[in-house]
């Protein structure tokens, strides 16, 4: 198996892009991360694109072809494929672009992610993402996305108790973050209280714990890590890139209050890599819903079960703690167009270890963890990446 | 249209219809065709098991923000039952306000309209669960 | 010997008190207390209709039954808000209580005597050999035009009855049944709310059809008042079957334990059946009953039971009475009972 490196990476801004299309995105992002690569669209060797709904959002699917074509290379018949893993489908498509590549099957290849969500309205966008759970069984009866995660939430409280307060400084702390990221969908400091005062949502949850809707494209490119290192100056690789499944209903989980797929898909990541988890300088996590983190952290062995939201009064993940989580302003504040999100968290994740991230880098950072999750659970992908020295 | 994809899950949703492996005796709802216990083996030996639809609050929430279709019940209470025989179940609790819901609350199916396809559709009936 | 063997009814968990809805079409709060003695009406949840309340009472009669119900070889239920036109209730109800495939099943309408109608031909099944056990429903989500005298009283409710010939708990003594083409009342095709002859409801229409069916069969048993414990009458409100059982020459005590309607409306064709059902809550083994039932349009149908021995058997836990069910009442205003009823203009769906 070959090591992989990421030669380039680009994205768009996330937000409300009326005047956008999905193709629009897909192509900025996708010529921003060849532009960062110094390569042209002619010397991909295959294009991987995450995106959970398109065919419901906009009536397009078969993107990955439409993609290629909209890239200007359709007379290039390479192939594009899309990756689908609901709201993991970025971190998925970074997992297969990873084989494609390691397998020596392809040289260059092309993941992108992107989603465009706000062409449908809020109605719609709620029944659409809870395809993303059992639709037969959750959905059906009524079950939101943020509803499932809330009995989560809810069930971790009864077990562990309150964190209420905790999980909104999560929040918090993402608006923080992105203050100093462009490309982020709010540009605005909020408060706990702000947090705990906004609508209800599904209790525990109001609508400052809960990730936006948003439009956005993300890209990267991948590269074997010999073509890198002749290539370029600073090399980034793909150290680790793991997918781990679950049960796709939460009823048939046997706890929850723990991921399973975080614990098998970041075993397999950092034993691929050689890392452990103590070297990581940052983390990326899928932040859709505040409570997601606290379990994340203890399912990564960074805290004891039940106590994962100390860790966040700590200050430890802040930008100045020890291990700064998403500097790019998570999901919640950067926003999350949910196929581009995974993808996103690659394009910080190399910004930061190229030393890139502008007045958000984490000081000298070498190893970073981004996090993936599709559905409630029932997919997760943890890529890991580490600078060469 | 979707009937028939509402249509062949009918006895389940209508009255908790499981299925139940005959080599490990593991009771499965949302029903399983193959047994996760059992794999292969299991294929052609799942038989049906009608539950009791009795169980408790394993964990619930309340929805502020719901979907359209159920608009008129909002802020509806949604959650995951842990029936007698051992399954659970995510479904709707009713008859009940908010406040009286905890983890642990006895509860029992009952037979209510869960969503329809428009005024001029089909409407889907199936399990919630009240108050025992 | 053919009788009932088991039953059930159900009440929708919500009410409304008549004076709140007297309020919003400005008129006296008290007025329907009074004069018709209707206290509250009960108001099926959004999520309820018809059919999910012929389910709730109908496994209500089969907790109390005990039975297998493929053993149920007939069902009918009787509604005038069928939540189809077309497309039968009772075919939703035979899966939901594990009776199909091997049932007939059919729908009934026949305003407020189409549950009663059921009864009879069910029995009448069982009776002929042609069926095991038979199971009737009178199921409504009765809807008076906002504003209309009938919003009083127009109520949701279902109570259903397993009739049979093994372990009857009020055996069929006779029956008598009367119909004549009367528009007192009645729906257009097509229509959300009904229309009704005003005071051409009473003379004409109820009394004259239930005073004829209970008479009626009186004659053909060589019975009178005196000879019954109980007499049951449709009861779209408290002061109609009351003035009823009087000019039939029941003495008030024995009318009142079948009366329903002063605290949860008038649940149409569940509407007598549901005064049965709480008088065999409290009946005891020889207890002879008379039940009439009226449906608009016109026709009346009138039973004489007697309550047997294994009236016991079947008062069983977990399957509340009427009077429980009556009492478990949340009340909530007129926005909300117009919101959970559909009388509320709402956008189009996305």
């Amino acid at each position: 198996m070959r090591r992989v490196a990421v030669i380039g990476v680009g994205e768009t801004k996330y937000g409300e892009h009326w005047e956008k299309s999905i193709r629009e995105l897909a192509v900025e992002a996708g010529l921003r991360a060849l532009e960062d690569a110094g390569i042209s669209s002619e010397d991909l060797d295959a294009i991987v694109g995450g995106n959970m709904s398109a065919g419901s959002y906009t009536g397009q699917d078969h993107i990955g072809a439409l993609i290629a074509d909209f890239s200007g290379i359709a007379d290039r018949h390479i192939p594009a494929i899309r990756v689908e893993a609901a709201c993991g489908s970025g971190g998925a498509a970074i997992h297969v672009g990873f084989n494609l590549v390691a397998s020596g099957m392809y040289d260059i290849v092309l993941v992108g992610g992107v989603e465009k969500q706000t062409d449908v309205g809020v109605d719609m966008s709620k029944e659409i993402l809870a395809g993303a759970s059992d639709r037969e069984w959750e959905a059906f009866f009524g079950a939101t996305f943020p509803a499932l995660v809330a009995m989560m939430a809810k069930r971790y409280m009864y077990e562990y108790g309150d964190i209420r307060e905790q999980m909104a400084m999560i929040p918090v702390m993402m608006h923080e973050n992105a203050m100093n990221n462009p490309d982020a969908h709010f540009h605005r400091r909020i408060t706990v209280d702000d947090v705990l005062n906004s609508p209800p949502i599904a209790e525990p949850f109001h609508l400052l714990d809960v990730a936006p809707v948003s439009d956005g494209a993300a890209a990267i490119i991948l590269a074997p890590l010999d073509y890198a290192r002749k290539n370029y100056d600073t090399v980034v690789e793909l150290a680790g890139s793991a997918v781990a499944t679950d049960y796709i209903g939460m009823h048939d989980r046997p706890s929850l209050i723990t991921l399973a797929a975080n614990v098998h898909a970041s075993r397999k990541a950092f034993r691929m890599a050689g890392m452990e988890v103590r070297d990581l300088d940052l983390l990326e996590l899928h932040d859709a819903f505040s409570f997601l983190p606290i379990v994340t952290l203890e399912d990564l062995g960074l805290a004891e079960r039940g106590k994962g939201a100390s860790l966040v009064e700590e200050g430890i993940l802040s930008m100045d703690g020890d291990l700064p989580l998403s500097p790019s302003g998570g999901l919640k504040a950067k926003g999350h167009p949910v196929g581009a999100t995974g993808v996103g968290q690659a394009v910080e994740a190399v910004w930061q270890l190229r030393g890139q991230a502008g007045k958000r880098q984490v000081p000298d950072a070498e190893k970073a963890l981004i996090q993936s999750i599709g559905g409630t659970g029932a997919t997760i992908a943890i890529n890991l990446f580490r600078r060469e020295k | 249209m979707v009937v028939p994809r509402h249509w062949r899950e009918r006895e389940h949703r209508y009255r908790l219809v499981a299925t139940k492996c005959k080599i490990c005796g593991r009771i499965y709802f949302p029903p399983r065709s193959v047994c996760p216990n059992c794999g292969r083996k299991s294929i052609g030996n799942m038989e049906k098991l009608q539950l009791s639809g009795n169980g408790t609050v394993y964990t619930y929430t309340i929805v502020h923000s719901g979907m359209n279709a159920f608009k008129l019940q909002k802020p509806y209470i949604l959650a995951i039952i842990e029936l007698e025989e051992g399954p659970r179940v995510t479904g709707q609790i009713v008859d009940a306000e908010p406040n009286e819901v905890y983890i642990g609350m006895p509860v029992r199916m009952v037979f209510r309209r869960i969503r329809q396809e428009g005024a001029s559709g089909i409407i889907h009936y199936g399990y919630k669960f009240a108050p025992r | 010997m053919v009788g009932i063997v088991s039953y059930g009814a159900y009440i929708p968990r919500f009410r409304i008190d008549t004076g709140e809805i007297a309020r919003v079409w400005g008129e006296d709060p008290n007025r329907a207390k009074k004069s018709l003695l209707v206290e509250s009406k009960a108001v099926a949840g959004p999520d309820e209709d018809a059919c999910t309340m012929a389910v709730e009472a109908s496994r209500y009669a089969i907790r109390r039954w005990g039975g297998d119900p493929a053993d149920i070889d007939v069902i009918y239920v009787g509604s005038e808000s069928h939540p189809y036109a077309v497309k039968p209730t009772a075919s939703i109800l035979a899966d939901a209580l594990g009776a199909s495939p091997h049932v007939m099943a059919v729908d009934l309408e026949f305003a407020c005597k189409a549950g009663t109608a059921g009864l009879i031909s069910a029995m009448a099944m069982v009776k002929s050999g042609m069926a095991r056990f038979g199971l009737a429903v009178g199921s409504d989500t009765a809807q008076g035009a906002p504003g209309d005298a009938l919003e009083y009283t127009a109520a949701s409710g279902a109570a259903a009855f397993i009739v049979g010939s093994q372990g009857v708990i009020a055996r069929l003594n006779g029956f008598h049944s009367v119909t004549t083409d009367t528009p007192d009342f009645w729906r257009r095709a097509g229509r959300p709310y009904p229309r009704h002859g005003g005071r051409f409801t009473g003379q004409p229409a109820y009394f004259k059809h239930i005073l004829m069916a209970a008479r009626g069969l009186m004659e053909k048993m060589g019975t009178g008042p005196e000879d019954y414990d109980f007499a049951i009458f449709h009861q779209p409100n408290t002061k109609f079957p009351l003035s009823a059982g009087k000019r039939l020459g029941f003495p008030k005590e024995k009318i009142l334990p079948g009366i329903v309607v002063n605290k949860i409306g008038n649940t149409y064709a569940a509407s007598m059946l549901m005064g049965l059902a709480r008088v065999l809550d409290k009946a005891e083994p020889g207890q002879r009953i008379l039940a009439v039932s009226f449906g608009s349009g016109a026709g009346s149908d009138a039973f004489d039971f007697t309550v047997t021995e294994n009236i016991e058997a079947i008062r069983v836990d977990g399957v509340p009475t009427v009077d429980e069910l009556i009492e478990r009442g949340r009340f909530v205003d007129y926005a909300i009972y117009a919101k959970y009823r559909g009388k509320i203009l709402m956008g189009d769906e996305e």
